[in-house]
């Protein structure tokens, strides 16, 4: 099946961290895409991976699943794994999962590379 | 050979979309309900979490009733709520994947933080109402039900 991408996600190094800043919804079509550049990401190992969501305006469940993912991955390969600047649907999404408390979330991108 | 939704359940429905069960088409049937809801009075909030659960009855289509086949059909229907209830939306959404008994169509425990099957939690958690049925001869249907309150109504402070 061809994956549609029209999401864009751009890597910045800050520091020890890597920040990703994906733009666009994720959802069933879009998290491979997210799920690969987080893999790419954890792959160089960097001391603190970032996830900058403030261009995510609509995740559904598969995005919260690549994100769990993520954090399984973080923690075998010793890597920091914070989200920040989560938007409300996407704070609201991570509620009704019970996973804001599983996650470190940052209010913003300064709180992600202060912790 | 397909067995169209509406023949299935009475008519009167106010929209009726099919789409083909390729994950492309999720983000447009999400903004054609919420755009709708939102004309049956929902806040911008209500209206997007009632989306998000069509986006995850549609997507555990995908992935689990059609394994992932991208030419298979899917039909969702939406009717406005009203009469002497309180008043919403009813959504069906139905398609023509293999019966499986609706007892064991449940959300994964929470406290098992692993990927994937969030999906019927979400579901049943943003809707007042989701309930899985089969439809003869194949296929299964999901009818979600939301009601109109003042934390989602237009128009009123939460």
């Amino acid at each position: 099946m061809d994956e549609p991408t029209d999401i864009t996600i751009t890597t910045e190094q800050r520091g020890e961290a890597c920040v990703l800043f994906p733009v666009g919804d994720i959802d069933l079509s879009r998290s491979p895409v997210l799920r690969a550049s987080m893999k790419t990401a954890l792959d160089d190992k960097p001391q603190r991976l970032v996830i900058e969501l403030s261009g995510v305006s609509y995740m559904d469940s598969s995005g919260v699943a690549t994100l769990v993912e993520a954090m399984q991955l973080s923690r075998k390969a010793g890597v920091g794994l914070v989200l920040c600047s989560l938007t409300e649907r996407v704070q609201s999404i991570f509620e009704i999962a019970r996973l804001e408390q599983v996650f470190t979330i940052t209010e913003d991108l300064d709180g992600a590379l202060a912790t | 050979m397909t067995h169209a939704a509406s023949t299935a359940t009475d008519s009167g429905h106010a929209v009726e979309l099919r789409i083909l069960s390729h994950p492309t088409y999720l983000a447009g049937a999400r903004e054609l309900v919420s755009g709708i809801t939102r004309r049956l009075g929902f806040d911008d909030k209500g209206s997007g979490k009632i989306a998000l659960a069509v986006d995850e009855a549609l997507a555990n289509i995908i992935n689990h009733g059609y394994k992932r086949a991208s030419d298979r059909h899917i039909w969702i229907r939406l009717w406005a709520e009203a009469g002497p209830g309180v008043p919403g939306v009813r959504i069906v959404v139905d398609d023509e994947a293999p019966h499986v008994d609706v007892a064991k169509i449940c959300g994964r425990d929470l406290e098992d933080v692993k990927p994937g099957g969030l999906g019927v939690h979400i579901i049943k958690q943003v809707m007042d109402s989701a309930e899985y049925s089969t439809r003869d001869p194949v296929g299964m249907r999901l009818t979600m039900v939301k009601h109109l309150n003042e934390s989602n109504e237009s128009g009123t402070d939460e």
